[in-house]
This record gives C-alpha cells, structure tokens and sequence, in this order.
C-alpha cells in the first residue's frame, strides 16, 4: 500500500493567474499547506474572505512530526470542520509511567475532567490532521466556498508594500507573480518568507540531539506513555515510548550533542538501539526516523506590515508537551478573526497589531514551559543533573517530588492576562473562567458549549435575560443558557453567583463578564475587543 | 504567604548541626552532594510557601 504521505494530495495543476500578463490581486494569499496554513485558509474560507494557498509540494508532510493534539486544538479543528475524524482516529491514553535507571518510579494517571466534548489530547500522526484538513478544504470548495490551494507552487521572492504584498511564484511551467492584499506566511521553521523579508529568529538552540522514530510493530505495550530517564538501554540518557494508530509507535532516543547525524540515522545503527530497548521478541519495522535539535525561538514581531506570520515560521519550541502544530492552531484561532474585520473595515487595522501581543505571550508561555522541560531531561550543568537525580530519587517514594518531575507538559492554551481586548472581568466568578481565557466547555442539554459557540461574537446569558447588541455593523447574538438544563456552566461560569453574562470572541475567549450587564457595558466590550 | 525567618529558630543548634555533619560521614563528595540535593528538596516541601522560599535563594544566593 502506498504511504498516505508518498501520495500527492494537491497535485499541480495550471491556474488561469499564470496566463494573465499583470499579476492577479487575491485578498489573502497563505504560503505552506502545512496545519497552520490549512487552518488559516480554512478559516477565511468558511467566513467567505477569499484565500489561495500555495505550496512548494503537494504532500503531506512526510513522517508523523506532531503526534499529540491537545484539547484547545481539537477544539478549534472543530470550528474548523475537521475535529471528528481527528477523535475517532486518534488514541486516547491517560496513564503515564516514569523510569529511572531500571525502575518504575512511579505513575500518574490524568483522569481528565468529566463534561467536556474533547479529551485532554490526542496522540495522532500530523499526516492524517493534514489529510483530514485537505478532504475539509474540498468539501469548502464543493460548497461554493472561495478557497484554492496550489501545489508546487514554490514562492521564490516577496515585495512588501505598505498596502499590498508582491510574490513571485515558481511552478513546473515556470515563475509567475501575484499580489496580496494580505499574506500570511506558514512555512514553517525554515520560513523562505522570514529570510527573503531579512526577519530575526532569536532564541536558544538546545545542545542535543534527539532520534526520533515511527516504528510498526504488533506489541502488547498498552496504551500509555513511557518515559525513561538514564535508562539501561540508553545510558545517561532519556528515551520515550508514545503509542499512535495503526500499530504505530514514536520512539525518541535522547543522543546527546557530538554525534553523527547521518551515521545515527542508518537503519543498521537505529535497529540495534531498538532492540536493546525492546527486546529480542518483538517484532518491528522502521516507518519513519529523524533526528531532531531542539530549538526554542521566535521572531520579535509576528505583524510585519501586511505580511502576518504563524505557525512553525513564527516560533519554534523544543517538541516536550506538544506544542508546535498546537501552538500554531492557536495562532491562525486568534488571527482570522481580526483579519476578517479588518477585511471588511469594521475593524481599524491596529487590531491585528494585538495579533502580535496576544500570541507573541503564547509564544513565550510555550517556550518557558518548553525549555523548562528541556532544562530537567537534559540537565546543562552538574548541579542541575544532581538535583534532577535527586528529585528522580526521591519520587520513588516520596510524592511530593512527583510534580518537579518534567518529561514534558502538556499543551494547555494561555489566558491572555492584560491583553488591550479584554473588557470588564468580575473578580467573584471563578478564576478559569476569566476574560482573556478561552472558553471551558460543558454541556447544555444534548449539545456543547464549544459546538455552539465560535466564528463570531456572542453574549453567552447564564440565567439572565440580555439584547443582541450591535458595534460597528458587527452583531453579537445572545445565547441565552439556563443553569437548570446546564449544571455544569453554573460551577464552571458562575461559581457561587446566581446569573452572569460573558462576551466571546469569535475565536472563543471570553472579551468581558459580569454578573449583570447593560446594553451599553456590552457595547464598549465589544468595541475593545474590536480593537476600539 | 510568610517571610523567612532570619532570627535563630533550632533549639539545641549545636546538635543540629553535628547531625548535619554526622550524615555527609564518610560519603564520597559526589554522594554528599547528592544527599544535600535531596534535603535542599525535602527542606523546601516542608516550608512550600514561595515567598519563603524565595528569601531564602536570594539570602543564599547573596549571602550578607
Ligand atoms: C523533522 C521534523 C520532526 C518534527 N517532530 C515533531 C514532534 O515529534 N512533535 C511535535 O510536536 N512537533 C514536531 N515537529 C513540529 C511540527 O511538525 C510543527 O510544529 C508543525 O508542522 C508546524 O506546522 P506549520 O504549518 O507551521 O509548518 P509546516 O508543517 O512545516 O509547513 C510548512 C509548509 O510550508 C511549505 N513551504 C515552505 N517553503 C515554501 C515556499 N518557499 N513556497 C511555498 N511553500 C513553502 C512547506 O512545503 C510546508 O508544507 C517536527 C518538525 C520536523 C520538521
């Protein structure tokens, strides 16, 4: 059978944009096809903004990559139309062990929290979420939908200008040009776009070295995630065991810095680490095998004029917790929005520059969280090995070590504290729920709060009675809920409160709450939300 | 959240302070600083209290 990411998916084809002497103006052109351009583009399309995608492949990206989507992504994927395929493949695990040395020291279970739609995260090769994001992209396009993706479609140059964008393309038939009225750049670490625009990407590269791969193999190993430190198999190392469908399994070696790259890579060197760390009985075959340097960057700015970068080419994080592809998903949530107001001039363009803040501080929590996890798996100095091995040793049988043991965090979304959007917040309803954080699903009746909600402004009424408002020519309905049919909205949004009102953002983040709103409250949070 | 205290606290400090000698006895250096690792960790727990904690790194990290 043919590997899902050997088939061309988006094969080239000639667009009529070639034949045309003066290049075509498109309102939003997204370079790379990747999960972060596909989101943006899928996003514009189902708010009917025209977008082009181009790409310099036509694939899936090649091997798994991500293989953990947390709950917040899954969320926004369901907004986006490719949630559900994604669950009902994915595998689902709760429990976690941790080795040290030869021994179990212990496990955790994270008996995620009932009454919710998704579960805590998802383990998944990124080449379905890519699959699943393509098949959604042509369903948009049977819809009538104005989204386009192109492959081998390599743009080879950038002019910015202050009210458009220019790109010169080459494709097999040879180069063409286009104009943007925006761009967003989505291709990924190596982003051509950062580099052909002269754009910094500052951080921290990590000194070490990591064997990552997919094998296939018919194991009894159960569904959980295996961590080891120090490990017989890879001495003074750390190694990882994370099962993914299709009888697949990610495999990360730690190598340490002064290796071969090339050598360790070799099949004939893979196998016998492999079989050291599973035993002589298991069978297994190789799938997928890189070898990854961690990296914890980010551009200084992710606004640059009409040029707007998210995704991989925005930052890069060290892969402990799960953040590249989920931290992207979160960018293009918060992006499109803005960019569709803007679009349609009921916005002032400076609201894009709270693109830049808001996910600028995503950014740097993923980064802080990243490295700090880097920071205990590989130790950079002697003391802090010697109190990573402390604390290593004391977990066996101590719990309150448990918690300084980091093998990676997982991904949960930031709540932007002090963003210049947040509105109004009650400091008596409960603290999770607040302005700035995302919404925190529950179930209402037969449906969920995160179904019912998204792609625009709404004033969510628990036991209260409000009006539909209106700012700018943008509307916000009210989604009035009764805490009689939704017990669990009363714990998560009102705490001890008997009523509440909260404004949602398109992308889902509460904009302002109160325990009683007027028409005119509602209206000033809206219109600083709408970067008024 | 409470201050470090910084006013003697140990009964007996002199028996303390025999005892944290009487553990490091005979322990390669790298097993002494294992241990103290571990009683900097245990040590820490016990108080938990941040603000503490936090008087109690920068006093050592600058010690006056
Ligand atoms: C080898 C490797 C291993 C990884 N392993 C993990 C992992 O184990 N866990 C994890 O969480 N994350 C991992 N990641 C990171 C994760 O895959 C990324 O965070 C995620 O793919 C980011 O998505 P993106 O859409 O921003 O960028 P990408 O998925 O990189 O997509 C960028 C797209 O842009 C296109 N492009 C580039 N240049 C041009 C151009 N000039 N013209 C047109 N198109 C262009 C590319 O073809 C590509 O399709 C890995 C990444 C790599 C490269």
């Amino acid at each position: 059978m043919a590997k899902i990411f050997d088939t061309p998916l988006y094969p080239y084809t000639r667009s009529p944009d070639q034949e045309e002497t003066t290049p075509v103006r498109h309102p939003v052109v997204v370079i790379g096809a990747g999960p972060v351009g596909m989101a943006a583009a899928i996003d514009l399309a189902q708010q009917d903004v025209p977008v082009v995608i181009l790409d310099d492949d036509d694939k899936v990206s090649f091997g798994s990559r991500a293989i953990s989507f947390a709950k917040r992504p899954l969320e926004i994927l369901d907004r986006l139309g490719c949630g559900q395929p994604m669950v009902d493949k994915g595998e689902i695990w709760n429990v976690g062990k941790v080795f040290f040395d030869n021994r179990r020291i212990f496990e955790f279970n994270l008996l995620p929290e009932d009454g919710h739609k998704r579960p805590a995260f998802i383990n998944l090769q990124q080449y379905y979420l890519e699959q699943y994001m393509v098949d959604r992209i042509r369903e948009l396009q049977v819809k009538g939908k104005p989204i386009e993706i192109r492959g081998n479609n390599k743009v080879d140059a950038i002019g910015s200008h202050t009210d458009h964008v220019t790109l010169e393309i080459d494709t097999p038939d040879g180069p063409y040009n286009l104009e943007a009225d925006w761009l967003i750049a989505c291709d990924g670490a190596g982003s051509p776009t950062r580099r052909m625009l002269g754009l910094d990407f500052a951080g921290r590269v990590f000194e070490d070295n990591f064997l990552i791969v997919d094998t296939i193999m018919e194991a009894d190993f159960p569904t959980e995630r295996w961590f080891w430190f120090d490990p017989p198999f890879n001495r003074g190392q750390s190694a990882l065991l994370q099962k993914q469908p299709d009888d697949m399994w990610r495999i990360d070696l730690q190598l340490g810095w002064d290796i071969d790259k090339e050598e360790e890579q070799k099949p004939e060197n893979v196998i016998p680490r492999l079989r050291t760390m599973l035993g002589d009985d298991v069978k297994f075959e190789l799938e997928w095998v890189a070898i990854y340097t961690f990296q914890c960057r980010r551009m200084e700015k992710f606004r640059h004029g009409r040029v707007l970068f998210a995704g991989d080419a925005a930052h890069q994080v060290s892969p402990f917790g799960a953040r590249g592809a989920n931290a992207g998903l979160q960018d293009t949530d918060n992006l499109i929005w803005k960019l569709k107001l803007v679009i349609d001039g009921t916005a002032p363009d400076s609201l894009l520059d709270s693109y830049d803040v808001e996910r600028v501080y995503g950014a740097d929590e993923n980064i802080k969280n990243s490295s700090r996890s880097t920071d205990f798996i590989t130790p950079k100095s002697k003391m802090d090995r010697t109190f990573r091995d402390a604390v290593l040793e004391l977990a066996e049988t101590n719990e309150f070590a448990r918690p300084m043991v980091n093998s990676g965090r997982l991904s949960v979304p930031c709540t932007y504290d002090g963003s210049c959007l947040n509105g109004h917040d009650e400091p008596d309803l409960p603290e999770h729920t607040r302005v700035g954080g995302p919404l925190v699903d529950a179930p209402v009746g037969k449906d969920w709060l995160t179904d019912l909600t998204g792609n625009r402004f709404q004033i969510l009424a628990i036991n209260s009675e409000v009006e539909p408002v209106e700012v700018n020519g943008v509307s916000a309905d009210v989604l009035k809920v009764s805490t009689a049919d939704a017990p669990l909205v009363g714990e998560r949004y009102l705490g001890g409160a008997d009523a509440a009102v909260y404004l949602l953002r398109p992308d889902q983040i509460v904009a302002a709450r109160w325990k009683e709103a007027k028409p005119a409250d509602i209206e000033a949070a809206m219109n600083t939300a709408m970067g008024g | 959240m409470a201050e470090l205290k910084t006013t003697p606290n140990i009964a007996y400090a002199d028996d303390f302070y025999a005892d944290l000698l009487a553990v490091h006895e005979g322990l390669s250096e790298k097993e002494s600083e294992a241990l103290n690792a571990r009683l900097i960790l245990i040590l820490s727990n016990h108080i938990g209290d941040r603000e503490a904690l936090g008087g109690a790194l920068a006093l050592a990290a600058t010690p006056k």
